[in-house]
């Protein structure tokens, strides 16, 4: 069956009530905005998010913060997104806060069947209160457990037809790894290839991680977020 | 008497001073603020400048080559330099973590007298951000903070402990401020150099922290 999805709500029909679904992103910046526009226009609730931040106002993920489509955000930087802090404020979010590094890497271990793992990142801090610490060759680490989602929305540059992926500059951050640590991917990227016309070197995403392909019809220009 | 500057020129005087620390051919991530104008003084292409976000070897980048997919940690558009590289946020902070970055150069709230800092979270605001802070403080090789002296109500920000949360048990290596420059040895502050025109007598009245002076 092809991955290759003709509309944006068919792509995202598996995702229902309650779902933990991972989006890829470092601001709006490889966020698949077309996919998050998609959301905007799908009837589900208490989602929990995990990305890097929660778009900004009323942009990329935001749109569906406002809608009140999120119960539980876990990332690094809320800060990014006034309105995050006034949800939270008004107990109207759940927020899991997590350094970036820890997150990326619990997201790698969930995508690679590990259990958990040990940092030194934030021991002896308020974000280590309730985690397991333990000193290993004298130095405090902190035990952090995987991520996964039931669904991961991610951005790439081109796809070909089989779903292996390449990536765009900085845009790449967290979508990789986000690809592999979901049940079920979606790839939202500029362009749908033959396969064999992506250097199979420079592939970062094999295919087997991914499930449905849309090409984006949402945008970052430098005018800001655009239809094309 | 300190010399009266203006805002800008006490960053970049900071920002200045800093650099002067950085060895050749070094690794070094810039944080957001005084941090990036480290950017313009170092003037050894053999450095490579790393952000948390996906990229080694960014550089300045002119109006008309913007690309919104071309960011820095602070979300401001950047260059790629020749000999650049992108990867993903697991291996930049695998860079980060595991020890192959020189010097991160990172902005503070507070620094106690042992060279413990705080900069990620105010007690009464909501603590809601802390990005790649803490992973930069356990993983950099050196640490250098740069800050203003004070704050805005005129006390020190170089305290006997910290009244925010810290950010990292680790402490950093170097604290530049626009009165005075400290090197943090054994947990013990030493006052190295005084910035701007700064007295002793100043410095010592607008630090709270215990500190050796060896200048």
């Amino acid at each position: 069956m092809s991955k290759i999805k003709k509309t944006t709500e068919d792509a995202l029909s598996p995702i229902k009530d309650g779902d933990q679904v991972l989006v890829g992103g470092f601001g709006l910046i490889g966020a698949p905005l077309t996919l998050i526009d998609g959301l905007t226009n799908k009837d589900v609730k208490d989602l929990s998010i995990v990305s890097n931040n929660l778009g900004e106002s009323g942009k990329g993920l935001g749109l569906l913060l406002n809608q009140h489509k999120i119960k539980h955000a876990i990332g690094s930087y809320f800060t990014s997104n006034r309105d995050v802090g006034e949800f939270y404020h008004r107990g109207e979010i759940q927020l899991t806060l997590l350094p970036q590094g820890t997150l990326s890497e619990a997201l790698r271990a969930g995508g690679a069947g590990i259990g958990g793992f040990y940092t030194k990142t934030a021991a002896g801090t308020q974000l280590a209160e309730g985690k397991e610490q333990r000193e290993i060759d004298g130095e405090l680490y902190v035990l952090e457990k995987p991520i996964r989602g039931q669904v991961a929305l991610i951005r790439a540059h081109k796809a070909d037809t089989l779903g292996n992926l390449v990536y765009y500059k900085t845009a790449r951050n967290f979508n990789p790894l986000m690809a592999m640590a979901a049940d079920y991917v979606i790839a939202e990227v500029d362009e749908i290839v033959e396969p064999g016309e992506l250097d199979p070197e420079a592939i970062v995403t094999s295919h087997l991680f991914v499930d449905a392909i849309i090409e984006a019809q949402q945008v970052l220009t430098k005018e800001g977020v655009v239809s094309r | 008497m300190t010399l009266v500057l203006s805002k800008e020129q006490v960053q970049h005087s900071i920002a200045a001073r800093v650099a002067k620390e950085i060895e050749a051919s070094s690794i070094v991530n810039l944080g957001i603020g005084i941090p990036t104008l480290v950017a313009q003084y170092v003037e050894d292409s053999s450095i490579a400048l790393h952000t948390e976000n996906g990229l080694l070897g960014v550089t300045d980048v002119n109006e008309e080559d913007i690309d919104p997919n071309l960011v820095n940690a602070g979300k401001l558009p950047v260059g790629e330099a020749i000999g650049a590289s992108f990867f993903d946020s697991a291996a930049s902070f695998a860079m980060i973590r595991g020890g192959h970055v020189d010097y991160a150069i990172l902005g503070a709230l507070q620094v106690d007298e042992t060279g413990v800092i705080a900069n990620w979270a105010v007690p009464g605001k909501n603590i809601i951000g802390v990005g790649g802070a803490m992973d930069l403080l356990v993983g950099a090789k050196k640490v250098i903070v740069t800050m203003s002296h004070t704050s805005k109500d005129g006390s020190s920000k170089l305290l006997k402990k910290c009244t925010y949360p810290i950010t990292s048990i680790r402490q950093v290596d170097m604290i530049v401020t626009e009165l005075a420059v400290f090197k943090v040895i054994n947990g013990t502050l030493y006052l190295i150099e005084l910035m701007n025109g700064a007295t002793l007598e100043e410095v010592q009245q607008k630090t709270e922290a215990s500190f050796i002076v060896q200048l």
